[in-house]
C-alpha cells in the first residue's frame, strides 16, 4: 500500500494540471472561435514566400 | 456615399494610444478569407492586428491612435471585397459571455473533480472497500471528501443561486430537489466518512453536477450564437442616418449617436432611420413598415415620419423628436405596455414538472425515514435511507429533459433560418392553435416587384428599365430589375415625379402616371391590381403603365397550405380591404381582417385566447409591435422594424417564409420529445426510488442509475434534429 503514498498525489497533481490547463485556454480566449482555430491550423502564413 | 462618416461611437481604446474597433464582416467563409482580411488590414499603415473570429464573424482591429480615420478601415475592408459594419458590444452581450465562461469554469472544475473521485471509488468498487482494507477505505472517503466537498461548493454556484432565488420568490423550480439532493449526498457521505461507514456518493454528487452543467454549458451556448447573430444582422442593417451639423455638412453618424433636436436629411430612396417632424422638404413616403399600408402618403413641412419609413421621391429634412405629439408611435407605446404587463408568466414544462415532481420525493423521504422508524430501526439507519431517497430521486434526467431538446431543436431551426429568443419560446409555439398572419412585408415580400410584367412589351420594359436605372426613386428599381437592363439612358430627373431623356430623338419619360398624362391607361390597370402602385411610361407613339406592388413570398402559398392542415389561419392586416382581399384570395384564407389599428389586432388576439385558440402571430411591423407582444408566441421577419423585432420570440431570415412552418413542425416535435424525456426520468424514478426506500441502493447503483438516465434522455433529445 506504500504506493499510494506517491500515486495517488501524482494522479491528483496530473488532474489539478489538467483543470489548471483548461482554466488558462478559457482565459485564453481559446474556445472564443472553434470555427476558425480549424482553418487556422492548416493556413500557410508562416511560408516565407507568402511576404511580399 | 461622399459623405463624412463618425465613427467615434465604435471606436474603443483599449491599451493607451491604441485604439480599437469592432467590425462585423459579411461573405466570411473559411480560412482563405480569415488571412486575406487579417493580412490586408495589417498592411495599412498604423494599424496594429487584426483578429477575425470565424464563428461570429467578426473581426477586431487594432491601431496606433492618430494614425489613421476609422472610415479608411472601413474602405480597406470594403476594397479586399469584405464588406464591414462596426458594432459596439452591448451590455446583454457581455453578461451573456461572461455567463458562459462561468458555466465553463465550472464544468472544468466539476469534470476534474469528478475524474478523481470516479478513479478512487472505482478502486473501491473493485474490491478495495473489503472490511480487512478500512483503513484503506477510509483514506479513499477522506481523499473523495478533500477534492468533491471545495469542487461542489464551486461548480454547483449556478444551481444553488438559483434554487436560493427561486425558494425566494416562494416558488419551486429544477434547481431546488438538484440543489437539496447534491448538498444532502455530500453532507452523508461525509458523515459516513467520519463514521468509518462502507457507502459514500460523492461520485454520484459530482457526477450528476457535471452531465447538468455540460447540459447548461450547451443551452448557453446556443443562445449565444443566436445573440450573437442577431447582433451581426443589426449591425449589417446599419441604421445611420445623415446628420447635419453647423455649416450644412452632413456627417453619417450612428443611430446612437443622434438625439432629439437633431436635424437629419433623409434623401430620396432612403429608409428614415428617425422619428421625428419634417423641417422642410416635400415627398413621398411609403409606411408599410409603419402601417402596414401600402400606399405612399404625401408629406410635407409639419408633418411626422417615423423611423422604417422609406422617403420615395424628395429629400426631407427632419428634426428628430422623442417627444409625444406622435400620436401612433404613442398609441404603440401605450399599447405594448399594457400587452407586455397582461403576458401572463408562462410556466415552463420543466418548472411544472418540478412543481409536482419536488413534493413528491420530498413527501416520500419523509414517509420512508417515518416507516423505518417505525420498524426500528434506529434514528440514524432511517435517516441515512431517507437521504439515499433523496439521492437517488436527485432529478439529474429531469433536469436535462428540457434544455437537452431545446438546444438540439434550436440548432437544428438555426440551420434552417430561424432564430430563437428564448427557450420557452418552443413550448409556446407547439401550443399555437390559430395562425395570425399580417399582410405587409410578413406574407409579402418587402421589397416591391413588377406585377404585369406578363402584359408588357419586352421592348417598352427594356426601355423603361433603361430609363430607370438612371433613378434613385425606389419604385424604379423594381422596373430595372425586372427587365434586367444593364446600361443606363441618362436622364434629367424630376424629383417626386419621374424622369425624362431624348432617345433616338425622341422625348421619352417615366414617372408618375400624372407626369406622363397616362391617366386613360392606368384606370384598367389600377383595377386589375388594387394594391399595386402605378408608374408609367410615354413616348410620342405610346403609353405603357407598369403595376408595382410588394409581390406574395415565393413559397406563401405552399408555407400556408401546409399551415392549414393543423391550424386556423387568419390575416390580420393594417393595408386596405382590397389589398388585403386579393392576398386572402390568392393564399385561400377565408378568415382576414383589413383597416385595423394597433389595438384592434389585439383585441381580435385576446378573443381568440379567450376561445382557447392560442394565437401565434407573424407580423413585422411598427404597428405589429404590440401584438406580438400580445400573442400567446409571435415570429417576425427579420426585415422588420426594431421594436417589433425585440417583441417577438422567434425571428426568420430571408425571403421565404418557409422557416415559419418548420418552426411550428419543430416546435410540436420538441414538445413531445420533452414530454417523453420527463416520462422516461420519471419511469426510471419509478424503478430506483423503491429500491431507495427498501435500503437496496449500494453507491455503485446510484451511479449507474444516474449516468444511465442522463445519457438516455440525451440520446432521445437528439432526435429532435429532424421534425
Amino acid at each position: 500500500m506504500n504506493v499510494l503514498v506517491y500515486l495517488v498525489p501524482l494522479a491528483l497533481a496530473l488532474g489539478a494540471f489538467g483543470l489548471a490547463a483548461f482554466l488558462w485556454a478559457l482565459k485564453n480566449g481559446q474556445f472564443d472561435d472553434l470555427d476558425g482555430a480549424a482553418w487556422r491550423a492548416i493556413s500557410d502564413d508562416d511560408l516565407p514566400e507568402d511576404r511580399e | 456615399m461622399t459623405a463624412a462618416q463618425d465613427l467615434s461611437l465604435f471606436v474603443r481604446r483599449p491599451l493607451d494610444g491604441v485604439a480599437a474597433m469592432d467590425l462585423v464582416v459579411e461573405g466570411v467563409h473559411c480560412g482563405a478569407c480569415i488571412n486575406a482580411i487579417e493580412a490586408g488590414l495589417r498592411k495599412q499603415a498604423g494599424v496594429r492586428g487584426a483578429r477575425v473570429n470565424l464563428a461570429s464573424k467578426r473581426v477586431t482591429v487594432e491601431w496606433n491612435e492618430g494614425a489613421l480615420e476609422p472610415p479608411a478601415i472601413l474602405e480597406r475592408l470594403e476594397a479586399l471585397g469584405y464588406p464591414a459594419h462596426p458594432f459596439a458590444a452591448n451590455t446583454v452581450d457581455s453578461v451573456e459571455r461572461a455567463a458562459e465562461q462561468q458555466l465553463m469554469r465550472c464544468l472544468g472544475v466539476a469534470a476534474f473533480a469528478t475524474m478523481n473521485v470516479m478513479l478512487l471509488s472505482v478502486a473501491l468498487w473493485a474490491g478495495a472497500d473489503s472490511d480487512s482494507n478500512s483503513a484503506t477505505r477510509d483514506l479513499f472517503h477522506w481523499l473523495s471528501a478533500l477534492v468533491a466537498l471545495p469542487c461542489v461548493a464551486y461548480a454547483g454556484m449556478p444551481f444553488f443561486v438559483s434554487a436560493a432565488r427561486a425558494l425566494k420568490a416562494g416558488s419551486l423550480n429544477m434547481d431546488v430537489p438538484i440543489s437539496l439532493g447534491v448538498t444532502l449526498a455530500l453532507a452523508l457521505s461525509l458523515f459516513q466518512t467520519i463514521a468509518h461507514e462502507r457507502d459514500a456518493y460523492f461520485d454520484s454528487a459530482l457526477m450528476l453536477l457535471m452531465f447538468l452543467l455540460a447540459g447548461r454549458v450547451l443551452d448557453q451556448r446556443m443562445r449565444r450564437r443566436a445573440r450573437d447573430f442577431a447582433t451581426n444582422l443589426t449591425a449589417v442593417r446599419a441604421d445611420r442616418a445623415l446628420k447635419l451639423v453647423e455649416g450644412g455638412e452632413a456627417c453619417e453618424t450612428p443611430i446612437a449617436a443622434i438625439h432629439p433636436g437633431d436635424l437629419v436629411l433623409v434623401r430620396a430612396g432612403e429608409r428614415i432611420a428617425v422619428d421625428g417632424a419634417v423641417e422642410d422638404g416635400r415627398s413621398e413616403v411609403d409606411q408599410s413598415l409603419v402601417t402596414g399600408e401600402t400606399m405612399p402618403i404625401a408629406v410635407s413641412a409639419g408633418a411626422a415620419v417615423y423611423a422604417g419609413a422609406l422617403n420615395l421621391s424628395g429629400a426631407l429634412r427632419v428634426r428628430v423628436t422623442k417627444e409625444a405629439g406622435q400620436a401612433l408611435l404613442d398609441e404603440v407605446n401605450a399599447l405594448l405596455a399594457k400587452a407586455m404587463e397582461q403576458r401572463s408568466s408562462y410556466v415552463r414544462i420543466a418548472d411544472r414538472a418540478a412543481r409536482f415532481y419536488a413534493p413528491v420525493v420530498h413527501l416520500t423521504a419523509l414517509a420512508t425515514f417515518l416507516g423505518w422508524l417505525l420498524v426500528g430501526a434506529g434514528w440514524q439507519h432511517s435517516l441515512i435511507v431517507a437521504i439515499t431517497v433523496l439521492i437517488i430521486t436527485c432529478p439529474c434526467a429531469l433536469g436535462l429533459a428540457v434544455p437537452a431538446v431545446q438546444v438540439v431543436a434550436a440548432g437544428a431551426l438555426f440551420r434552417r433560418g430561424l432564430l430563437l429568443n428564448s427557450g420557452e419560446a418552443l413550448e409556446r409555439l407547439a401550443e399555437a392553435g390559430t395562425i395570425v398572419f399580417d399582410k405587409t412585408g410578413t406574407l409579402t415580400d418587402p421589397r416591391p416587384t413588377l406585377a404585369n410584367g406578363a402584359d408588357i412589351a419586352p421592348a417598352d420594359l427594356a426601355l423603361a428599365g433603361s430609363l430607370a436605372l438612371s433613378s434613385k426613386h425606389p419604385l424604379a428599381k423594381a422596373i430595372a430589375d425586372a427587365s434586367g437592363a444593364k446600361a443606363p439612358l441618362s436622364g434629367h430627373e424630376f424629383p417626386g415625379r419621374g424622369v425624362s431623356t431624348l432617345h433616338h430623338g425622341k422625348r421619352v419619360k417615366l414617372g408618375s402616371v400624372a407626369f406622363c398624362n397616362a391617366e386613360a391607361e392606368a384606370a384598367p390597370v389600377a383595377a386589375a391590381f388594387p394594391d399595386a402602385s402605378l408608374i408609367a411610361l410615354k413616348t410620342p407613339e405610346r403609353k405603357v403603365v407598369f403595376a408595382i406592388r410588394q409581390g406574395l413570398r415565393s413559397d406563401a402559398r405552399e408555407t400556408v397550405a401546409s399551415l392549414a392542415r393543423g391550424h386556423e389561419i387568419e390575416i390580420l392586416s393594417g393595408d386596405r380591404r382590397a389589398a388585403v382581399e386579393l392576398v386572402a384570395r390568392e393564399l385561400g384564407v377565408a378568415r382576414f381582417e383589413s383597416d385595423l389599428k394597433p389595438k384592434d389586432k389585439i383585441e381580435r388576439l385576446k378573443t381568440l385566447s379567450a376561445a382557447g385558440k392560442r394565437p401565434l402571430m407573424v407580423g413585422d411591423g411598427l404597428n405589429d409591435a404590440p401584438a406580438l407582444a400580445a400573442a400567446h408566441v409571435s415570429i417576425s421577419p427579420v426585415s422588420a422594424a426594431h421594436i417589433a423585432q425585440a417583441q417577438a420570440d422567434a425571428l426568420f431570415l430571408g425571403e421565404r417564409l418557409a422557416p415559419v412552418a418548420d418552426a411550428v413542425n419543430f416546435a410540436v416535435k420538441a414538445r413531445r420529445l420533452m414530454v417523453e424525456n420527463l416520462c422516461l426520468s420519471l419511469v426510471y424514478n419509478a424503478i430506483a426510488a423503491p429500491l431507495a426506500v427498501l435500503g437496496y441502493v449500494t453507491p455503485l447503483i446510484a451511479a449507474l442509475a444516474m449516468s444511465g438516465s442522463s445519457v438516455l434522455v440525451t440520446l432521445n433529445a437528439l432526435r429532435a434534429r429532424d421534425a
